[in-house]
């Protein structure tokens, strides 16, 4: 997602990546960043969960406005609901992703 | 696997387009890469080839309306449980919150569509390169975007 934001932001129209891999958005150069410390599938928070979910956008759409250099980045201070070990295993799909599989079986 | 991120080649240096519009007037998309579509009208995610073929995802795009009129939407994600994206599409693409912000003057408005891609790309890959993103650009500059929150998931 990085890259094609960079793509997009190439052709002049801004952009900001709001991501649970704050740290890889910045080693690919994405120019806006706001990081969370949420599951993946998760980027805006939980479902219907209305005020975290404006919370992230709103930060989002304010560094979207206001930074003033390419790398800027924002972390949101929020942490999870819910217990990191349930957390992990509420994320994963119900059968392994077709990568890690194929690692397994190596 | 997730880890490996250094700069693309010929990609190392920053990009920036500065942002001209006043917030409270701009016109906002958004991108989210977990493989949504409109359920009985487009086509679904190639999940089946990514199954057989695991260092392959899918680079097409599917371009989905801001207001979804009632239309149902799907996800084919191989690497995220969808339950909770599925049970309320704001987890992942908060179209919603867009229409709050803009009944109270945050923004100015939301683009007329939005972008679903499926994620997990090679960033070589030459139709994502050449084709998927290219066209991406295309549509939000059709359509006057001045911002664009892009989400992986």
């Amino acid at each position: 997602m990085p890259v094609l934001a960079r793509h997009i932001e190439a052709a002049g129209i801004p952009t900001v990546v709001v991501t649970m891999m704050p740290e890889t958005a910045q080693q690919l150069v994405a120019p806006r960043i706001v990081g969370v410390e949420f599951p993946f599938g998760h980027p805006f928070g939980m479902p219907h969960n209305r005020d975290l979910q404006r919370l992230v956008l709103g930060t989002a759409l304010r560094l979207l406005a206001g930074a003033t250099a390419p790398g800027t980045r924002v972390d949101i201070d929020v942490e999870w609901p819910q217990p990191r070990g349930e957390a992990y295993k509420a994320w994963q799909p119900s059968e392994p992703r077709p990568i890690v599989a194929m690692m397994l079986n190596r | 696997m997730y880890a490996s991120a250094a700069p693309i080649d010929g990609e190392s240096e920053p990009v920036w387009a500065p942002f001209e519009s006043r917030l409270a007037a701009a016109k906002i998309g958004m991108v989210t890469s977990a493989g949504l579509y409109l359920e009985g009208e487009q086509e679904v995610f190639d999940g089946e080839r990514e199954r057989r073929e695991p260092t392959w995802g899918d680079p097409t795009h599917r371009v989905l309306p801001h207001h979804l009129g009632g239309r149902k939407i799907g996800m084919m994600h191989l690497h995220v449980n969808p339950a909770d994206i599925l049970d309320d599409h704001n987890v992942a693409m908060p179209t919603d919150v867009l229409d709050e912000f803009t009944a109270s003057g945050v923004i100015g408005g939301t683009t007329g569509s939005h972008v679903s891609v499926m994620g997990y790309q090679a960033s070589g890959l030459d139709v994502w390169r050449n084709e998927t993103a290219p066209a991406i650009v295309s549509l939000f500059k059709d359509e006057g975007a001045d911002g664009v929150v892009l989400a992986p998931v």
